[in-house]
């Protein structure tokens, strides 16, 4: 693990690597009997993008709802821009400015996709219910500020042709977009993303990857990333965490991953499909 | 003209303007529904409670008073003032926020995740509740309602149409007031839930809770935002019944009436809360006029859930409601 202290460096691709941003200590998640997540510790600077892998059950998508608030951990600390962050209600974690996506795509299916991606800017919107409710002065000037945010986001993710469709009737690769979209709406200074390209076929895969490091390279957004796809993994990540069974069995660059005895034996080297 | 025309086209105005009411009602079911999959049952003993409510601010009744002397002996039933009516209803409206806070702390948060079926039961209690905690406050004698209102017959329209038809309609002043506060209502909570900062935030909870919480919505906020919006269009309604035919237990009935509306219009659609009200209006209004004199009169009572019965078997969602399509 880098050393914390360390005020960062610049990757080969020039882009900056800062401090840290996320510290998850020792972290034990259990549900009943079942240990989850066992005393688990690994950082994320600012500006990288940072996978966790494992096979099926290691507990990624557990540590990833650790983060944002929807699970919480029976033991260890969790560190936020330095500070140690209590035990947060998932919608306080989001107005801390850590925005996610779902596995499997929680978006507001009524609505049309610009509807959803305004949501994305809820933690934005200041003016209050009464101004709201009048349609007032600020909260008009509000609305169109963020509407503009919410342009440059469509225009980003290439889904202008779609902005008035109701997400129902979306494919589901379109639909992945959307919720990276409304996640980026929130302007996130960590976005988490569960499983960004499971389901995909390659074409599509080839699209998340790409706004995936448009997206950190253009706004600097700091990633963390489950992912099943290893060549993916590889190709995207600056740092990466291997987990198997609810431990950790490796934690760093992709190529030193690549060579780890351990996390061959318990992933690359079995067939999991 | 023909004069039967005349007399249905008579009928017809006034079953609209029942009908206003009725949608009124059901506004309040369909926007707790919307936002939370709850069937509120308590809905017609929130208008009950809310009319209850407002008269007791205006006349000065001292809340409880019943109870108060009962305990420590004393003679007390008035502050002795009386409040304009304005300013009652916003007090008024304030107790119903109050009450929406109360009921997210006390209920709406222990029952999290919990079957649709169970929320419903804690919402009957609460209606029977709500129905004796008003009268133990209030007092449970039958109050008149006067918020300043118009009421009587419409001298314009009846000089107009008879002028025009040789027959004057009669439309009762106070339905006509009904109807515009009913719009305006309509309008600002259709344009609050479109375009307003929270109401997107509760379109988004009512489409996905997990969802809404990743982006940052407070559950319950929205919760507590929702039921005092159910609070104050019960309020409303409460008002224009209760000036209508007095303030009672029966009241609390009229959301019986707004069952058959929610079938007709679909459980999660404002504008169909709307129309159906306006149907059902309608609709039992000429029937018992075309009708009801053939079979003995009172179709009143039974039209509506007939009808709603007829739209179950032909359109189970409702005229508007959301399709139910579950992929196999």
């Amino acid at each position: 693990m880098l050393d914390e202290t360390e005020e960062g460096h610049v990757t080969e691709d020039g882009r900056q690597i800062g401090g840290v941003l996320m510290e998850m200590r020792n972290i034990t998640l259990r549900f009943g009997g079942v240990v989850a997540i066992k005393d688990i510790s690994f950082d994320i600077r600012k500006g990288e993008i940072r996978a966790i892998i494992g096979p099926n059950g290691a507990g990624k998508s557990s540590m990833l709802n650790v983060i944002s608030g929807f699970y919480h951990p029976q033991e260890g600390e969790i560190w936020f821009k330095g500070a140690r962050r209590k035990p947060m209600k998932p919608y306080q974690v989001a107005r801390q400015g850590i925005a996610r996506t779902f596995q499997n795509i929680a978006l507001f299916e009524g609505m049309s996709v610009i509807d959803n991606i305004m949501t994305g800017r809820l933690t934005h919107m200041r003016s209050g219910l009464f101004s709201q409710a009048l349609w007032w002065g600020p909260a008009e000037r509000e609305e169109l500020e963020n509407r503009e945010v919410v342009e440059r986001i469509i225009d980003f993710l290439e889904i202008q042709h779609i902005r008035k469709t109701p997400v129902a009737r979306l494919p589901y690769g379109l639909k992945k977009r959307v919720e990276l979209a409304r996640a980026l709406a929130a302007e996130p200074e960590l976005l988490l993303l569960d499983e960004p390209m499971a389901g995909m076929n390659v074409e599509e895969k080839e699209d998340m990857s790409r706004f995936i490091l448009d997206v950190n390279d253009e706004f600097g957004t700091t990633i963390a990333l489950i992912e099943h796809d290893m060549g993916v993994v590889m190709d995207l990540s600056d740092r990466v965490v291997v987990m198997d069974y609810g431990r950790k069995i490796g934690d760093g660059p992709p190529e030193e991953i690549r060579n780890n005895q351990d996390v061959i034996d318990a992933y690359l080297g079995v067939a999991h499909d | 003209m023909p004069e039967q025309l005349l007399f249905a086209m008579e009928v017809t105005l006034n079953g609209l303007m029942a009908g206003v009411l009725y949608s009124l009602v059901a506004l309040g079911f369909v926007l707790i529904y919307k936002a939370s999959g709850i069937f509120n049952y308590a809905q017609g003993v929130m208008a009950l409670f809310a009319a209850l409510t407002l008269v007791g601010l205006m006349d000065g009744q001292v809340p409880f008073a019943h109870l108060i002397n009962a305990t420590f002996g004393t003679d007390v039933h008035h502050f002795g003032w009386h409040i304009p009516a304005l300013p009652a209803i916003l007090l008024t409206a304030g107790v119903m926020v109050v009450f929406a806070i109360i009921v997210e702390r006390l209920i709406l948060r222990h029952l999290v995740n919990q079957e649709p079926i169970i929320l419903f039961m804690a919402t009957i209690g609460l209606a029977y509740f709500l129905e004796g905690f008003g009268d133990v406050m209030w007092g449970s004698d039958i109050k008149k309602l006067d918020v300043g209102l118009p009421q009587g017959i419409s001298e314009t329209i009846d000089t107009v149409t008879y002028n025009w038809f040789g027959y004057g309609f009669f439309i009762d002043r106070l339905d006509i007031a009904a109807t515009l506060v009913a719009a305006i209502l309509v309008v600002t909570l259709t344009l609050f839930s479109q375009y307003s900062k929270q109401g997107r935030a509760l379109r988004a909870v009512a489409d996905d809770h997990q969802a809404a919480l990743s982006v940052g919505i407070s559950l319950r906020f929205i919760w507590v935002l929702v039921w005092s919006i159910a609070g104050i269009v019960a309020l409303v309604a409460g008002v224009m019944w209760g000036a209508k035919s007095g303030v009672q237990f029966s009241l609390s009935l009229i959301a019986l009436k707004a069952l058959p509306v929610l079938m007709l219009g679909g459980f999660t659609s404002i504008p169909g809360a709307i129309v159906g009200g306006l149907i059902i209006g309608v609709g039992e209004k000429l029937f018992e006029f075309a009708v009801g004199p053939m079979i003995g009169g009172a179709t009143e009572n039974w039209f509506a859930y007939v009808l709603a019965l007829v739209f179950l078997v032909f359109r189970p969602q409702g005229l508007f409601g959301e399709r139910i399509i579950e992929r196999v």
